[in-house]
């Protein structure tokens, strides 16, 4: 069972509330969800549809065919070339026209059934969410459940009239669809699944990991983390500091982390682009920060609702100077709990910026999750305790060592005094222009760190036969639309296995061992250059030149894989 | 522990012979001592330029950050530990120029910091163009036709932002100066203390003599309260330059507003991992 929903109309029509209404109807009953966005940057009118596949085994990514469609305006036409033969369309052909070539036509009159069943035409949209749970015969005391927590705060009058209409769509669409064909979803899939988006498991894996502070500026798509994180300020003993500006912002959580709590700060590429200087002052004064990257497509303000990996190169290289940093990127909604805990465990030890490149595919898809095993995080702050630093004598904040790694003490204790510098220090961290030992050992100094990264870093994720001599290789949020790709492809007798990255700075040489052995080697990437094909060219000798490359500004589709993954091979 | 001078130290610097910088050191030292505030219960945070390498002069806890940004950089300082007293220590360019959009913010923040700003109408350390406080038709090898530029007028814009504390002193003025520094930190909520101070390598108009010409200290009579007579008083420049305690309001800092707990400072709190299960039930 593997079916797509689709809500298609105008910003300001209830698209959000609808689709998260429907989704979380399906996580409640036991089913996987997969469910994403795509949104244009504007508040009222344009064209945006929540897209909402269910499945009964774990799905990752959107699919390119549409089951059922609820169109609520005459742009929803677009989605004609998703639909077959046996597709449902509902609309009210009071409000919009609409002749779809293939299909079959639910017209449901959503304003006039509300009116008609103790509602207002506003409450013609859970007409429609009730006529598609009608078509599934699915369990709508589920949505029920759902309109009175989201309505809560209203009066129980508003509450009945939306269960009303709800059931009126239900009966309706029970009524006139007579296809037996369709799958009936009239049983629970096991346990309710959790549901949630990118930007709320990179917010819970910072509270896990004991993040107290976080200063942003907002910015699609990386504003949802501030806000959840703002929900939660009070219960976590959390500050949520809205800045002028991201300058302000990474400065902020320069400044409280040099203070001792665990700070972040979130953006997307041009707000990075004001935090670098921040970044090289992080380098500097070797100040831990852990940085979202919620990258949308460029340049400068580029298309701000929609997905890119762009930033890839950008991340790495930014900032004037040298000196390490870590950049992770989450291979699926999920992963990103986890990456999130471990980019402050790096951040602490090694005293480094870590940046966590997100994207608005990862930002604003919902995903069913069981579990998290928070139990398994374990905090490392690896903070000199006062007991420790009684027994230094002449606390010296940057002392040359062979790690790299200075002693960290925080202002206040009253052992030994913390003295940061943006400029060259000496070990005391005081200014210094002696260019004959201190500038070159502190540049070693801070270098010297990547050694240890190297080593804490984890290679692909290795997906599909083992034996497999065509490869297809990626990085961060496109994880789940290549491991199905990987899937059809060799449900097809074409064998091939995926090689996934969620870790991609440092990156150690021996995890490209495995294209020794490739005969066909093929890396897909959301945007054009190719960027991370360059980085295992940089870094390893290795050109790959068969490249899968999507800039449009939406994500990926297994499909759409597949072909072009065929193309490149039926070209050689 | 008994604090004097000594207790800070005594340290070679890189400010010129006769800069005005020394006196503005002496005056700090000076307050913190009568504010009996121990070397590492302080924190100077301070951006770039000659005044900003003013922290590394001193015994105390130290962020010298980017150019423009001591601001930010000693907010979330505070925010993260408020039982540690953070002062601000940076020039003219760095906080009214470079940093001006912070100085803006941080006054509507009015977190319980002290700004104190080295203000020499000058840049200095790039040796000598124009700051954003500098006279019109101040001649630079930059603006050679003269300073165009309507100057900031620093403490006008605080009043007007709804500073709490906006005082002005002089570098050359150690006790009075010290004293605005303890009223500063004294005060709960954002501070703002402006510090005339001449440079005697680069602006050989605004020197000592002008200064020491034009100033005057405000009496007891002068009410710092009327927030209208404050503004007058902040646009006062030509003949007669008041120093003192411009302006002052109780308005609630961000640590009152934001609910902090006074007995507690954030980077103290328990972290409890634990609690993310109880938020995890919410997705279902």
């Amino acid at each position: 069972m593997d079916i797509t929903l689709k809500i298609a109309g105008e910003a300001g029509q209830g698209l959000q509330t609808m689709g998260q209404l429907l989704a979380k109807a399906f996580s409640r009953g036991g089913w996987h969800v997969f469910a994403n966005q795509v949104l244009q940057s504007r508040i009222r009118g344009g064209h945006n549809w929540f897209q909402i596949r269910i499945a009964d085994s774990p799905v990752l990514a959107h699919s390119d065919a549409t089951d059922i469609l609820i169109a609520l305006d005459d742009e929803s036409v677009y989605h004609t070339r998703e639909l077959n033969e046996s597709s449902i369309i509902i609309f009210d052909s009071s409000l919009i026209t609409y002749n779809p070539e293939r299909g079959l036509i639910l017209d449901i009159p959503f304003e006039k059934t509300a009116k008609e069943n103790g509602g207002n035409k506003l409450m013609g949209n859970a007409v429609a969410l009730g006529a598609v749970l009608g078509i599934l015969e699915y369990d709508i005391n589920i949505l029920f459940g759902l309109l009175r927590e989201s309505f809560q705060d209203k009066n129980p009058e508003v509450v009945q009239a939306n269960i009303q209409t709800a059931q009126a769509g239900y009966n309706l669409a029970r009524l006139k669809i007579e296809s037996k064909k369709f799958p009936r979803l009239n049983k629970t899939n096991g346990v309710p699944k959790m549901l949630m988006n990118g930007s709320e498991t990179i917010a819970l894996g910072a509270l896990a990991a004991g993040c107290k502070f976080i200063s942003a500026y907002p910015m699609s798509p990386s504003t949802g983390i501030m806000t959840y994180l703002a929900s939660k300020a009070k219960e976590f003993n959390l500050i949520v500091e809205q800045a002028e500006d991201e300058i302000a912002s990474i400065n902020l959580a320069l400044g409280a982390s040099y203070a001792g709590v665990r700070a972040m700060t979130a953006t997307s590429g041009g707000g990075f682009a004001l935090m670098v200087e921040g970044l090289s002052l992080s380098g500097m004064t070797e100040t831990p920060i852990v940085i979202v990257d919620a990258q949308r497509p460029g340049p400068a303000t580029g298309l701000p609702t929609r997905t890119a990996q762009e930033d890839l190169e950008y991340v790495i290289y930014a900032g004037g100077g040298e000196s390490p940093r870590a950049v992770v990127a989450p291979l699926t909604i999920e992963d990103a709990f986890y990456l999130t805990a471990k980019a402050f465990n790096l951040a602490d030890k090694y005293q480094i910026p870590v940046i966590i490149l997100s994207d608005q595919l990862l930002a604003d898809s919902y995903v069913t999750v069981d579990s998290f095993d928070v139990e398994s995080l374990k905090i490392e702050r690896h903070i000199l305790s006062d007991e420790e630093l009684k027994n230094i004598k002449n606390y010296k904040r940057y002392q040359i060592t062979d790690s790299g790694i200075s002693p960290r003490a925080l202002p206040g204790n009253p052992y030994g005094l913390v003295v940061a510098d943006s400029d060259e220090h000496d070990e005391e961290g005081h200014i210094t222009e002696d260019v004959d030992w201190t500038r070159p050992e502190m540049v070693k100094k801070r270098n010297r760190k990547t050694a240890g990264l190297l080593k804490e870093m984890s290679g692909p994720i290795r997906y599909g036969p083992p034996e497999a001599k065509n490869i297809l290789v990626g990085w961060g949020s496109s994880y789940g639309a290549l491991k199905e790709a990987v899937d059809i492809l060799n449900s097809e007798k074409e064998k091939v296995s995926l090689a996934h990255f969620n870790q991609v700075w440092p990156l150690p040489k021996e995890y490209f061992d495995f294209l020794d052995t490739a005969e066909f080697v093929c890396v897909a990437e959301n945007n054009f250059r190719g960027q991370f094909a360059h980085l295992i060219a940089g870094e390893t000798g290795k050109v790959i030149q068969n490249r899968i490359n999507k800039f449009n500004g939406l994500p990926f589709s297994a499909v759409e894989i597949v072909r072009e993954y065929k193309k490149l091979k039926n070209s050689l | 522990m008994m604090l004097d001078l000594n207790s800070f130290g005594k340290f070679e610097t890189a400010w010129c012979p006769g800069c005005g910088d020394f006196g503005i050191l002496e005056a700090l030292k000076d307050a913190l001592v009568k504010l009996n505030l121990e070397p590492h219960k302080i924190v100077l945070v301070s951006g770039i330029g000659q005044a900003a390498k003013l922290p590394h002069y001193l015994y105390a806890n130290v962020f010298n950050g980017l150019h423009g940004r001591a601001i930010p950089a000693a907010t979330g300082i505070k925010m993260a530990n408020n039982k540690l007293a953070v002062l601000v220590t940076s020039g003219d360019g760095d906080i009214y120029g470079e940093g001006g959009n912070h100085l803006i913010h941080a006054i509507r923040r009015n977190i319980n910091i002290t700004v104190i700003v080295h203000n020499n109408q000058v840049y200095a350390l790039t040796k000598g163009q124009a700051s954003p406080t500098s006279d019109l038709g101040y001649v630079t090898k930059v603006q050679p036709q003269g300073v165009i530029d309507e100057p900031i007028h620093p403490l006008t814009m605080s009043i007007a932002l709804g500073a709490g504390f906006v005082a002005r002193g002089f570098a050359g003025d150690k006790e009075h100066l010290s004293l605005m520094i303890q009223e500063g930190v004294k005060h709960r909520g954002l501070a703002v203390i402006d510090v005339l101070q001449w440079c005697v390598t680069f602006n050989k108009k605004n020197n000592f003599a002008w200064y020491k010409k034009r100033i005057y200290k405000l009496g007891p009579e002068y009410d710092s309260s009327d927030k209208t007579k404050a503004l007058e008083k902040s646009l006062e420049w030509g003949d007669r330059i008041p120093l003192g305690i411009i302006y002052k309001n109780g308005r609630p800092s961000f640590e009152e507003a934001y609910g902090l707990p006074k007995d507690k400072a954030l980077v103290n709190e328990e972290i409890e991992p634990g609690k993310v299960s109880l938020a995890l039930k919410e997705f279902l």
